[in-house]
């Protein structure tokens, strides 16, 4: 097993068990800190897959970022643990069973699937994922679309501030 | 030629429009204006049927003329709009619009105390009744008969219920239409049957092609239409709406006995002759029928009081004896005493009547009584017809009679001598009546018998030219035996019977014997009718109840019971049972249970829609994993599944 | 590395996710559950990314940088997404004193 498999698999790993814990945790402070781990450990991913670009965004965007946005809406409203809603049991059971369920179809369809057999994705090669090549394409062919989206931005923050905004 | 082949129509289409002018303009016209509209029709129908007849008689049937396609379903499947006459359906025109008209005739007296609404109403239905019947006498087809099999149904229903407001006659009503309907549908299975075999209905074809049919099903066809046949011509087992049918009034009781309706069997069995003549079997089933029937109906008659029910039974009898004549093979006989009691029953009914008239409504002959002295022209036709229906020479029923009965003795003497007995019932029950109606003392109250009078000239009339019609009709048929070659209904019909005739062996006829048959049972009528009259000549009320035999005479041999308890009663348990235990606990919890069901799952199905966004969310997800199951190659997933579990 | 286990990877992280939002009432932690399916699924489309096409006429260069950069965007549009998804449960906080979704049960009627 080499290195990069390792790192695949603890990477995995970490990421699946923060997952759980963000859904398990009571407090909504430590769900937010376990999904910025969830975060690390998809830029890992990432790191792993060469796309350097994409990891440091993610990085930056969710896990800074976004993040930062959760926890100053936490704070803000002061919840903890004993704030927490809880749902009746039966209903958590029922959305468990039927998360597993889709989970099974899923994994079965790709286990089912012939596309798939035998097909990798490459790991520490490739020059797609670097600055630079990315660069390129988005301001040759994205032009528009990454102007766009500064006018999302910008919709996006007037929204939020007419939403969040005093009467 | 041509041109009298275009008329056929007008002879049906006067008493329609007739029937469309008084049905939607009852309330504008007034009473005269509606009585000329009625017997007018008729008349124009009349004076149509003479020229058609006289044509007929001198070149032979009229060609097949089709007005229109009536059902065009595919080359193979057509029925045309046919009429048809030849010597057979002429001599029923005559007769049919003939005695009709002078019913319509009579009517307009008889019937002049209805407000005008309902007397425009009743000659309306009384010309659709004389337009169905011709419809049915005219077709060429089975299906046209079928038409006018039914008109003259709803006819007869219509009419027995004229007075809707009473009960008792909207009941006989019913149950003439629901004893029809009974005979009706063995004639519908008849000409489907037919149809079935042969591929066509028209008469012409299927007489041409009855070697294609084998005997079982020329059995079964005539046996079915034989039932159609005792349903519209009151026989056994069907008869019993007959008598219930005087409900109505007294004309249209004369217009279903004597011109149309109980007719109809006749002529369907008369215009089949050749399949009926091919099915032995069944030739044997009607004689007896018609013969039971014949001398069941005439023991009734011996005691019933009301003047119209005698009437009714003798029908029923006459007809027996129609079939009696039908089913020895005697057609032309049975045709005949069909035309000679269409005069005779006519005059009777309308005599009746005119006593009835009189008497201001009464109809039981134990309050009558001595009747002669206040109404001549009534007793005198009366005392006619009498003479003519029991049998007496030189009158038209003992011409017909006799040789319905001379058919009869040829194929067998039993029938002859039962035949003969029930004439002898005939000429007791009716001299009977007329003695107790007309002879000894008036035994009614005093007002009546102040109120007593001879009937106005629109009623008498006709009863007058009947009465002529009855005493002279019988020289239409005069035996064999008495000349040769006299009989000239034998030879006027002889093209219709034509086939039968060649089929039927040949019996020389032994005149001598014949004449002397003849004489000694005309002597014993004779004998039996004056011991009636001198029975019955001082006949005084006695309330007493009948006893013994007499009783169950009386009481119609408690057939109506018997078919109440036997059917009626099963039936209506039985509807009872579907009314109260499938239709209410069944269907209706059914129905209700759909509703309740729909109802109760709306109401869980309602709580489905939370508006939690979580439940949404859940079925989203379930929904997902139920259309990837459905939609994934479901095989290689269920491998994984039972892999991994 | 096989690409069954990135697509499986995902999956399980997609589930967490659906489950996630099926079990808690907390607006905030459903919000952070969905931001965690999106993120599964950006793994997914970078793990193709570097998925070498079948087909050799397929530059891997060219359809692997389009897939990058889809997933560029679609961190921007869940940024733009977060803004605006946090302002509302800002304000739904703010008018129920809740943040329980179980509140926001205005569908029903």
């Amino acid at each position: 097993m080499s290195i990069i498999e390792i790192f695949f698999w603890l990477l995995s790993g970490l990421a699946i068990f923060s997952a759980i814990m963000v859904l398990i945790s009571k407090n909504p402070v430590h769900s937010v800190l376990w999904l910025i781990v969830v975060f690390f450990a998809i830029s890992g991913h990432y790191i792993l897959l060469n796309a350097q670009f994409l990891a440091i965004v993610n990085l930056i965007v969710y896990a800074g970022a976004i993040m930062v946005l959760f926890l100053f809406v936490i704070m803000l409203m002061n919840l903890n643990a004993d704030a927490d809603p809880q749902k009746n049991v039966w209903l958590k059971v029922i959305g468990i069973v039927t998360g597993g369920l889709l989970l099974t179809v899923l994994v079965s369809a790709v286990r089912s699937s012939n596309d798939l057999v035998n097909r990798s994705a490459e790991l520490k090669t490739g020059s797609i994922g670097l600055i630079k090549s990315l660069g390129i394409t988005l301001f040759n062919e994205y032009t528009v679309p990454f102007e766009l989206s500064s006018i999302l931005f910008l919709s996006a923050m007037v929204g939020a501030v007419v939403i969040g905004k005093k009467e | 030629m041509g041109q009298m082949n275009n008329l056929v129509y007008l002879v049906p289409l006067f008493p329609l429009l007739g029937f469309l002018v008084n049905g939607l303009f009852r309330n504008q016209l007034s009473k005269g204006l509606i009585g000329i509209i009625g017997s007018g029709s008729i008349l124009l129908s009349f004076g149509v049927s003479i020229a058609l007849f006289l044509q007929v008689k001198s070149g032979g049937a009229i060609p097949v003329h089709s007005l229109f396609t009536f059902i065009d379903v595919s080359p193979t499947f057509k029925i045309d709009f046919a009429f048809q006459v030849d010597q057979l359906s002429s001599l029923f025109l005559l007769v049919i619009t003939g005695v009709g008209f002078l019913i319509h005739v009579y009517s307009t007296s008889y019937m002049h105390d209805e407000e005008v609404p309902h007397f425009a109403r009743y000659f309306a239905y009384l010309n659709l009744f004389v337009f169905s019947m011709l419809l049915l006498v005219l077709g060429a087809n089975y299906v046209i008969m079928f038409i006018g099999w039914e008109g003259v149904g709803l006819c007869s229903y219509l009419l027995i219920g004229f007075w809707f407001k009473n009960d008792n006659y909207n009941y006989a009503a019913k149950k003439a239409f629901i004893m029809n309907r009974i005979g009706d549908l063995g004639f519908l299975l008849a000409v489907f049957w037919l149809f079935e075999k042969l591929g066509t209905v028209n008469y012409s074809d299927v007489f041409a092609n009855t070697n294609k049919l084998t005997q079982a099903d020329i059995t079964g066809i005539t046996l079915l239409l034989f039932v159609g046949a005792t349903g519209k011509s009151a026989q056994i087992p069907l008869y019993t709406w007959l008598p219930d049918a005087m409900a109505g009034p007294t004309p249209v009781s004369a217009l279903i006995h004597a011109a149309t309706m109980v007719t109809a069997g006749i002529y369907m069995i008369a215009r089949s002759n050749i399949l009926y003549t091919l099915a032995p079997f069944t030739q044997a089933v009607v004689a007896i029928i018609g013969l039971a029937t014949a001398i069941f109906a005439a023991s009734i008659a011996l005691q019933q009081n009301d003047i119209k029910k005698v009437l009714a039974y003798s029908t029923v009898s006459q007809l027996g004896y129609m079939f009696l004549g039908l089913g020895v093979g005697s057609y032309t006989g049975a045709v005949f005493h069909v035309m000679t009691h269409a005069f005779f029953k006519a005059c009777l009914f309308l005599g009746a009547g005119s006593v009835i008239h009189a008497m201001s409504g009464e109809q039981d002959i134990r309050k009558m009584g001595g009747l002669s002295k206040y109404m001549p022209i009534t007793r005198i036709t009366f005392l006619i017809s009498c003479i003519a229906i029991a049998g007496i020479p030189p009158f038209a029923g003992f011409f017909s009679k006799d040789q319905i009965l001379a058919a009869a003795k040829e194929v067998n003497p039993f029938f002859y001598y039962i035949g003969v007995g029930g004439a002898l019932l005939t000429a007791f029950y009716m001299f009977r009546l007329y003695t107790m109606t007309f002879v000894g003392k008036f035994r009614g109250t005093h007002d009546q018998e102040h109120h007593l009078h001879e009937s106005p000239m629109a009623i008498t009339f006709p009863l007058i030219v009947l009465a002529i019609l009855a005493a002279a009709g019988g020289l239409l048929g005069i035996p064999e035996a008495f000349a040769k070659n006299a009989n000239w209904l034998e030879s006027f019909l002889a093209p219709i019977f034509d086939g039968s005739t060649k089929l039927q062996k040949v019996h020389p006829s032994e005149g001598s014997n014949e004449i002397v048959l003849m004489a000694v049972t005309s002597v014993i009528i004779i004998a039996v009718s004056v011991w009636a009259y001198v029975k019955f000549k001082d006949y005084q009320t006695n309330e007493e109840e009948p006893t013994g035999f007499a009783r169950i005479l009386a009481n119609k041999w408690y057939v109506d019971e018997i078919y109440d308890a036997v059917f009626v009663k099963p039936i209506n348990a039985f509807a009872g049972f579907l009314k109260n235990v499938v239709e209410k606990s069944g269907i209706d919890g059914i129905v209700n249970g759909v509703g309740r069901l729909v109802q109760y799952s709306s109401r869980q199905m309602r709580l489905l829609q939370s508006g939690m966004v979580g439940s949404y969310i859940l079925f989203m997800v379930l929904s997902i994993v139920v259309l990837f199951l459905i939609f994934w190659n479901q095989i290689q997933i269920v491998e994984f599944l039972q892999k991994v579990f | 590395m096989p690409i069954q286990y990135y697509i499986t990877l995902s999956a399980i992280l997609f589930c967490i996710g659906v489950t996630g939002v099926l079990t808690r009432r907390n607006a905030i932690i459903i919000f952070m559950c969905i931001e965690l399916m999106l993120n599964s699924v950006n793994l997914l489309l970078v793990a193709f990314s570097k998925m070498p096409p079948v087909s050799k006429a397929v530059s891997a260069a060219a359809t692997g940088a389009d897939a990058q950069l889809f997933v560029f965007f679609i961190m921007v549009v869940a940024a733009a997404e977060v803004s605006v998804g946090l302002a509302i449960i800002v304000m739904m906080y703010r008018n129920v004193h809740s943040i329980d979704v179980n509140f926001l049960n205005r569908l029903k009627n």
